[in-house]
């Protein structure tokens, strides 16, 4: 027996109960999900909580500077930049060591271009010769418009899942949907906290990407458990779900595997400003396969479906069946 | 399905060869495509100002100061209005609006009639409107104020107006050409690509360039201006060097800059100096000639956006209208200068609310950075399809992958869609969940040649059944696309609208090339049984 291709040594059909851990999963969903809200708003430092805010959100100035092939002297330039009166400036190490970053707010009634100026020029005049490769500021309007934009497009994305599984299943389903979606977003909103990944347009963006994935698992399984539905009329939710779940197993894996190793090959060799974005793309393919499997299906048992020859019918959740 | 019909199979021909022809441009170095012939497209990628270096400022027109102006001048019209027609006190603003009391009741109406008559533009687009209200209160007084409208017009002017100046600026500057867009109500982009310092084109445009001439009043001590005394109808202006100290001078200026008609960076006969040279038109030329007869030996002061540059002694009047601008120029700030001076004034100062600027070597990098994460993310994806569902069918969905890949590289460049960094991650992310079409039709022939169905049905099957689900999966990454799409930032924009055009060609390639390939496969050879079952 050969071990290649793959597909013929996986096992055929398995036969998980995967409804009967529901319980077990939902609590510690649960949990998990109190946890993120926890860290993502505690201290309640506005405008992004417990997040690392990046100023996109919060408005201010950073850069990205370089000094190759010398390494950048951290120490000396935060001394230099201390003296300026520009409040909290940090300076961090930026991927490799010729390179730094430099972040700070624009002090209340400054000019924000000016006060970049004056900072270029403190550097220059510490470092030797600096090369500014990148340089970002957003103001305080700009900032709070990305914020409200980026708040609202979360909102809109998971309205509009629900109005389409709405549309393409039943209710039922649209909400077990927005259920599972709801868990990634905190939980993806956790990571960041957690990490301290930087909280800006891409981070959004990256959350955005996840919940189309998420869904895209999601539909996924809905569409053969609605099959399988139709076809086992009396057979027990749960059992649907089980068997449902177990037949799509294979795809899920595989095309779970596929997303990963892209995202990777992204993190290993995107550099430094692709980085929190493969990561939370990561962490979120991950979570958006669990959750499709343990938060989407179970919810639907919670309201129960209409079958084609029975009323809809409530069902108690996980194992009490057996 | 697995009948192989022929507009299937030209439709995926088609479609290779369009993708393969928009993508090569891309492949080969500049001096080969210029020399391409001229039915061949020649268009590449076209790359964001985070891949190819440049800079992204954002400002906004500073409504407040505008309408600070507007008002003034309002109060002026009012005044001179009533003068010698009605006694009135107490004119002056109050907020937004401006108040005056009249001093005759009798009068009030009167009053309120004359300045419904003069004070104020028509409204554009309002037949019989006005620019303003005028409206008499209790205690004999008479409130007017700007309609919102008239406040929206005027910011939407000055955006036009600005715009129109900043063109003319830059144009005569010699700056590689920016994109200068209009953005919402007051604001303007500008878009230069591989300007990686942006700071001269900053200092072209955030000047507000506004020249006055005004005389110095000499007759201000030094106390005085320590003291912040200001005798009635003069002003303390800044030297614009910060070493010289401020300078007295009258509030009235005597030529503006409007009245300049040429201005050109030259330099000083006796000193060698940059200086910039200017002529007036008829009027200023006029007007300088009598102030500068009047005022032999007094100084009169050149003021640029409220700073004194020079105020040189007035030596003999000047009446040929043309005239000299010393200070500390360099040579590239006098030419600056007069560019500015050429373009006009801005009709308010301009902010700059955002700014994003990067280096073109760091877009080189991140291009690096992106092709070597997409490459082997890519080939990552190829190897683990042939592992898990062998040549043929890993190869097929190689074979759809690269279409898809070719597809969505023609599209952009023909497009002329940015491509962003983040729109690479997008890109790689899109390429490798893409093979989930292929899985999922795959899987679905395993399920139905398991429940005992013929090879040609099952596979049949396969496609027609899974076609639901690829649809309804795809249209959620659709629907995120395009509300990503809606959060502005240019780089966010580029994400999204490279997975939207990804999930397009995935469809069409994962499903009508997988479809051709395993139908050709399935016609040449007659299978009994199915590789992957």
């Amino acid at each position: 027996m050969s071990f290649w291709p793959l597909i013929k040594v996986l096992p055929v059909r398995t036969h998980f109960r995967f409804v009967r851990l529901a319980k077990f999963a939902a609590a510690l969903s649960i949990v998990a999900v109190i946890g993120s809200l926890a860290l993502t708003l505690y201290p309640f430092k506005p405008p992004c909580g417990g997040l690392a805010c990046g100023i996109d959100f919060q408005g201010g100035s950073v850069m990205e500077i370089t000094t190759a092939p010398k390494s950048v002297d951290l120490a000396k330039a935060r001394a230099a930049l201390t003296g300026l009166g520009i409040g909290d400036i940090q300076v961090v190490a930026f991927g490799a060591p010729s390179s730094a970053m430099v972040k700070f707010q624009t002090p209340a009634g400054a000019d924000a271009s000016a006060t970049v100026k004056t900072v270029q020029a403190a550097l220059t005049q510490s470092l030797g010769e600096v090369r500014f490769a990148k340089t970002e500021l957003v103001g305080p309007k700009v900032s709070n418009e990305l914020l409200t934009k980026g708040v609202l497009g979360l909102g809109l994305a998971i309205l509009a899942m629900l109005l389409y599984i709405w549309f393409r299943f039943e209710l039922q389903f649209g909400l077990g949907a927005v259920a599972a979606l709801f868990h990634d977003v905190f939980l993806t909103f956790g990571l960041i906290a957690v990490c301290h990944i930087e909280f800006n347009l891409n981070a959004v963006a990256a959350i955005l990407t996840i919940i189309g994935y998420s869904m895209n698992d999601t539909v996924v399984v809905f569409d053969r458990f609605r099959e399988n539905l139709r076809k086992y009329k009396r057979m027990p939710l749960a059992e649907v779900i089980d068997m449902s779940i177990n037949e799509m197993l294979t795809r899920t894996i595989i095309t779970s595997m596929t997303a990963v190793l892209a995202l990777i090959a992204l993190a290993a060799f995107g550099g430094p400003s692709l980085w929190g974005l493969s990561i939370i793309m990561l962490f979120g393919i991950g979570i958006g396969t669990y959750s499709s499997i343990y938060i989407a299906a179970p919810v639907i048992m919670l309201w129960g479906v209409k079958r084609a020859d029975e009323e809809a019918q409530p069902l108690t959740p996980a194992g009490a069946k057996s | 399905m697995m009948n192989l019909s022929r507009w299937k199979v030209i439709l995926v021909v088609v479609a290779v060869v369009l993708g393969a022809l928009f993508t090569l441009p891309n492949l080969l170095p500049a001096s080969m495509r210029d020399k391409l012939p001229g039915f061949v497209p020649s268009q590449t990628l076209h790359l964001g100002l985070d891949l190819q270096g440049g800079s992204y400022l954002l400002y906004s027109v500073d409504t407040k100061a505008l309408m600070g102006e507007r008002l003034t001048n309002l109060t002026e019209d009012v005044r001179s209005t009533l003068r010698d027609k009605v006694a009135f006190t107490d004119l002056g603003q109050v907020g937004d609006e401006i108040s005056l009391r009249v001093t005759d009741p009798a009068q009030v109406a009167d009053a309120v009639n004359a300045l419904r008559r003069t004070v104020g533009a028509p409204l554009a687009g309002v037949a019989g409107g006005s620019e303003v209200t005028v409206n008499a209160a209790a205690d004999q007084r008479i409130r007017i104020a700007f309609v919102p409208a008239a406040f929206d017009a005027s910011a939407a002017k000055a955006v036009e107006q600005s715009i129109e100046i900043i063109r003319r600026r830059i144009d005569s500057s010699g700056t590689k050409e920016p994109d200068i867009a209009r953005q919402g109500k007051d604001r303007i982009v500008i878009q230069a690509a591989g300007e990686s310092d942006p700071e001269r084109l900053k200092a072209l445009i955030g000047q507000t360039a506004k020249l006055t001439f005004q005389m110095v009043d000499d007759n201000a001590t030094p106390q005085d201006i320590a003291a912040g005394r200001v005798p009635p109808g003069d002003e303390i202006v800044a030297s614009s060097d910060g070493i010289t100290g401020s300078y007295v001078v009258k509030r009235r200026s005597v030529v503006t800059g409007e009245m300049l008609t040429h201005a050109q960076q030259g330099f000083d006969q006796q000193t060698g100096q940059p200086v910039v040279n200017f002529r007036f038109n008829g009027l200023g030329a006029q007007r300088f000639g009598d102030v500068t007869r009047q005022n032999l030996g007094k100084r009169f002061a050149i003021v640029l956006d409220k700073k004194v540059i020079s105020a040189p002694v007035i030596q003999s009047a000047i009446t040929g209208g043309s005239g000299q601008i010393s200070g500390h120029f360099t040579q590239e700030s006098a030419n600056d200068l007069s560019v500015l001076l050429n373009a006009g004034a801005l009709p308010a100062p301009l902010k700059v609310e955002e700014q994003r600027t990067v280096g073109a070597e760091l877009g080189a990098d991140a291009v690096r950075a992106g092709t070597t994460s997409a490459v082997v993310g890519l080939v990552a994806t190829m190897i683990f399809m042939v592992a898990i569902y062998g040549w043929l069918f890993g190869g097929v969905s190689i074979v759809a992958l690269a279409v898809n890949a070719l597809m969505i590289i023609g599209i952009m460049s023909l497009t002329q869609a940015t491509l962003t960094l983040p729109g690479i991650a997008g890109l790689i992310l899109t390429l490798a969940v893409a093979v989930d079409a292929n899985v999922l039709i795959y899987e679905r022939m395993r399920d139905e040649l398991r429940a005992g169905r013929s090879l040609i049905a099952s596979m049949d099957a396969g496609f027609s059944r899974a076609m639901g689900t690829i649809m309804d999966a795809n249209i959620t990454h659709l629907l995120s696309a395009f509300i990503m799409f809606n959060l502005g930032s240019g780089p966010v924009k580029g994400f999204a609208w490279t997975l939207a055009i990804g999930v397009l060609t995935t469809v069409f390639s994962a499903v009508l090339v997988t479809q051709v390939l395993l139908a050709w496969w399935f016609k040449t050879t007659r299978p009994k049984t199915l590789p992957i079952a």
